[in-house]
């Protein structure tokens, strides 16, 4: 028995580790543990709830916005401020522009090293890898004479014994099944994402000044501005063309390269349909609504919950039933750490108790994590783009059910192998497709609605003070790239007084908790292969199947003391 | 300390230059044209505000066989530097991560994981001692003993005082490795410094912003590359060229300001005109960075383009200096500055000139009533940029 530990887990946002105990070529057991801690709910206290998506979305840069809109969400839903159709459209192109940008990178940057030999592309043949791209694609630039200059800079970095980034990776390790041209590829679509994300972002730009942290959320609707007739609204005809150019581009993108390559490498890798399903419980908030914030009802990606793989039901989802516990965690509930708490009534005081760094392995009998445990009615919840898709696929919505099934027929493969490493690299790109479809939707109405003289982007009715209660909570959702976040808010006489985040990668990556069930990552750990328990690389698959992301995943809130008032 | 050495353009008179045989070898083997080789060239350049003849020796500098290695740390970080740091245009990002220089540790995108990761970092320190340049993202927690924030079991501060002891150059992104950022701000729960704060000594190059703007920060890496220093600074040591100058004197909406017309309510006809955001809180006239001019995501827009104000994210410890955000400047009620303000609209330039003083000077009085310290030593002792020039006013 071998204790195997993985620190830094590199090619996701933030600090994670993992510890995993290896027996016979095998997983036998693991633990993951967030080792960053900033604390920004114990700063958000005592602030203007109006700017709190100001810090909130500073939570993450690499998902960046989507703390910002579940913040701005919350603090609308306890002062009651409605907001104007064309900010929800606005938020909506902004959320999927990110959601969509993040599944790119994802793929290319974060993920794909794990499955393409980066050297091995050199022994490709160009004129073959061409073939190969232009018989699953019609990318126009799919030629030998393209494939050879990727080749001839990878070549390049090989020769000058420097490769930058693809330095100390696991070339040549067995567990990579490409052939060379794939490889190859793979490369030349990594560079060709690089170019992509960076062009594709300016959405975000457009709509609020920039990208990461656009600037533009206001309580009430948002501060672009739109106006068919006036050259310096954020909004007019001619941004409109660039929008919609930007999104075309990223489609083309997403059909032509995206998805192909992803049923391309995943057609080499059947086995990994089988392996980190995990717990088999997925739970989606449900968000991008037709027509109203609220109503849970006309969300493009529905609400609700399977439970322990049964696709033939959907349960519902009760927002009061998400509790949080720190059993496992660096935190004391001032009640005994044993019960969990709603995060309503969250608690944080943060208690490292693990070993003094530098250190060689966590206690893991003991705690051993930045990060709490939240639970849905006391069982752990996998969420992400393939809790939406699955509850999508098995709530019957057609147009997920068309893509679902049509990939499916593509692999030869039955819907229980979604529940798997690759089922999630899977349902993330069919999201990434059904995300720019519904961009293009949002921009032609916010220009339907322009040209009818429809300008509003700002409901002013509960901007000032002193139109609020004297005190208030609320909560907001939002379905961000790595799954379901949930923001929480608690107002006193103007000022925030309790915060509290959930963020999607705490549900993912979350220790054990008081019954010792192990959370998603961990549970999706078992039983995985190791060729060579030196170079774990098969952990990193199914870990990096998730996209870690944990700045989100690590957070505080201290419901009560006065610490943040000493401030001014 | 030059990492390169000084590369003059070259003199030869041909048809063609070594140096243009080396940088078209070099695109060829890229699959780039020379041309928009030089293109980017030049937009570094003029970046830089460098005369238009140093397009060519930036050329140069870059198309050096043996390539400077980087190093890039995240510690109490949300990666938003490093997501700024992909977006780049010019360079761009893959030239400047796989060609410009050996990116040989960057925890968020590069290849090495666990053990490799660390040896990676290792061999960096020990074999290119004084040779490489280390971008530092992130806040440093120092309560506790630094277990807020450990990689690979090491703490943040651990790693810090190692890397940034043998580098050549130290760049510092963002607001939380400038001066702590976010983390820091009250009631810092973690004891969160800056790189500066935490690691005294340091000769450290600052790029603040809430991310920095990665135009700024790939321009001083070329002008690093190209002449084995680092560009003029501010008393702060960040970049004069790119935080030289107030963001309310290069604004795009400053005539709407001098003219009086201002935005009331959000979403009103002079906010669809683009009129000037300072009654709704805007802080361009305490902020200092070239947002107007540079513009995010390849020159798309900036926040105040994009309608909402600015929140002076590349000013000392601004979380709580310069929030609310939404309060009109100046910040302490009752001087009388929003009675001038409002005049403004009738009066002619010479009254807006002093009310603008005004601003500043009550500015002043808000940062020195601040009990927090401010960024670091150095700008008690100087003041901060946007003081001297609101002093200068």
């Amino acid at each position: 028995m071998a204790r195997i530990v993985i620190d830094p887990v590199t090619r996701i946002e933030g600090h994670l580790r993992i510890e995993v105990e290896v027996n016979d070529h095998k997983v036998t057991d693991a633990w993951s543990s967030g080792t960053m801690f900033r604390g920004i709910e114990l700063i958000l206290r005592g602030r203007d709830p109006r700017e709190a998506w100001i810090w909130a979305q500073r939570i993450c840069g690499v998902c960046t916005t989507v703390h910002a809109l579940a913040s701005v969400r919350a603090v609308e839903n306890a002062l009651g401020a409605e907001i104007p159709e064309n900010a929800r459209i606005v938020r909506n192109i902004i959320a999927a522009t990110q959601n969509t940008h993040d599944h790119i990178i994802h793929f290319y940057h974060l993920h794909a090293l794990d499955w393409v030999d980066v050297m091995s592309a050199l022994k490709a043949d160009p004129a073959k890898t061409a073939q190969l791209a232009q018989s699953i694609s019609d990318w126009p630039k799919s030629s030998a004479v393209y494939f050879k200059a990727v080749q001839d800079r990878v070549k390049t970095l090989a020769d000058s014994r420097q490769l930058s980034l693809f330095g100390g990776g696991d070339w040549g390790h067995p567990a990579y099944k490409l052939p060379p041209e794939a490889n190859l590829l793979a490369v030349a679509h990594y560079i060709e994402a690089l170019k992509l994300q960076r062009e594709f972002i300016r959405i975000q730009a457009v709509l609020g000044g920039k990208n990461p942290h656009p600037q533009t959320y206001l309580m009430g609707g948002m501060a672009t501005t739109m106006d068919g007739n006036e050259a310096d609204a954020v909004i007019n005809p001619e941004r409109i063309t660039l929008l919609n150019q930007l999104v075309a581009n990223a489609q083309t993108f997403v059909r032509q390269v995206y998805l192909p390559d992803v049923l391309a490498i995943a057609g080499f890798y059947p086995e990994w349909f089988q392996h980190g399903a995990g717990i088999g419980n997925y739970m989606t908030y449900g968000d991008y609504s037709g027509d109203s914030t609220k109503s849970a009802s006309g969300f493009s990606f529905p609400r609700g919950i399977v439970l322990g793989r049964d696709l033939a039901t959907v349960l519902p989802l009760d927002p009061k039933n998400v509790t949080e516990y720190v059993t496992r965690s660096w935190y004391e509930y001032p009640d005994g750490d044993q019960a969990a708490k709603h995060p309503a009534q969250g608690v944080t005081d943060p208690k490292y108790s693990g070993p003094k760094p530098p250190y060689e392995f966590l206690k893991t009998e003991e705690k051993y994590s930045w990060m709490k445990s939240p639970r849905y009615d006391n069982k752990p919840m996998e969420v992400g783009p393939l809790a939406r898709t699955l509850v999508a696929y098995a709530s019957g919505n057609p147009q997920v059910k068309l893509l679902v099934d049509g990939t499916l027929a593509k692999l030869n493969l039955p819907p229980t192998a979604l529940f798997s490493t690759l089922g999630r690299v899977a349902a993330r790109a069919l999201e990434a497709d059904i995300m720019v479809s519904r961009l293009s939707d949002w921009v032609a109405q916010l220009d339907n609605n322009m040209a009818h003289g429809d300008v509003r982007l700002h409901n002013g009715d509960k901007w000032n003070p002193n139109s609020w209660p004297k005190s208030a909570q609320g909560f907001g959702f939002h379905e961000a790239p790595r799954g379901s976040l949930g923001h929480w808010v608690e107002i006193d006489n103007k000022k925030i007084v309790n915060y509290q985040v959930i963020a999607p990668s705490t549900w993912n990556a979350g220790p054990r908790d008081v019954q010792q069930q192990r959370g998603p990552y961990e549970a999706a750990l078992l039983d995985t292969p190791i060729a060579d328990p030196e170079r774990p690389l098969e952990v990193l698959r199914t870990v990096h199947s998730f996209d870690p992301c944990l700045a989100c995943a690590v957070h505080v809130v201290q419901a009560n003391g006065a610490a943040r008032d000493k401030r001014r | 300390m030059p990492h390169q050495p000084f590369l003059a353009p070259s003199s030869a008179g041909k048809s063609m230059s070594p140096i243009d045989r080396s940088v078209l070898e070099l695109c060829q083997c890229h699959g780039i044209s020379r041309r928009r080789f030089l293109e980017f060239c030049t937009a570094v350049t003029a970046t830089l505000a460098l005369p238009s003849g140093y397009a060519q020796v930036v050329a140069t500098a870059l198309s050096q066989k043996k390539k400077p290695v980087l190093v890039w740390l995240e510690f109490q970080d949300c990666a938003g530097n490093t997501e700024s740091m992909l977006r780049t245009s010019h360079p761009t990002v893959e030239d400047l991560v796989l060609e410009s220089f050996s990116w040989e540790y960057h925890e968020t995108i590069m290849a090495a994981y666990g053990k490799a990761a660390e040896s990676a970092l290792e061999r960096v320190v020990r074999e290119e001692k004084g040779k490489y340049i280390v971008v530092v993202e992130g806040a440093i927690p120092t309560a506790d003993g630094g277990v807020y924030c450990t990689i690979g079991g090491r703490t943040a501060l651990d790693i810090a005082q190692e890397v940034c002891g043998s580098a050549a150059a130290i760049i510092a992104v963002g607001a939380c490795a400038w001066d702590g950022g976010l983390v820091r701000s009250g009631p810092n729960p973690t004891g969160a410094l800056g790189l500066q704060g935490a690691v005294p000594g340091l000769n450290v190059v600052n790029l603040p912003g809430c991310p920095h703007n990665s135009a700024n920060t790939a321009a001083v890496l070329v002008h690093y590359l190209t002449f084995g220093q680092m560009p003029a600074l501010d008393p702060l040591n960040r970049p004069l060229f790119a935080y030289g100058d107030i963001i309310h004197d290069q604004c795009e909406r400053r005539a709407h300001y001098d003219a009086g017309r201002f935005v009331e309510e959000w979403d009103d006809e002079g906010a669809r005109k683009g009129w000037c955001l300072y009654k709704m809180g805007c802080k361009g006239p305490e902020a200092n960075y070239n947002c107007p001019t540079v513009q995010w995501n390849g020159s798309t827009s900036w926040p105040v383009k994009a309608g909402h104000g600015c929140i002076a994210c590349a000013s000392p410890r601004f979380w709580d200096t310069k929030s609310p955000f939404y309060e009109r400047l100046p910040h302490p009620a009752g001087f009388g500055v929003d009675v001038t303000v409002s005049e403004i609209g009738w009066t002619v330039v010479g009254a807006v000139a002093v009310a603008t003083a005004a601003h500043g000077i009550t500015s002043i009085v808000r940062d020195r009533r601040s009990s927090e310290p401010t960024a670091n030593q150095a700008s008690e002792k100087t003041g901060s940029k946007e003081q001297q020039s609101r002093e200068q006013r």
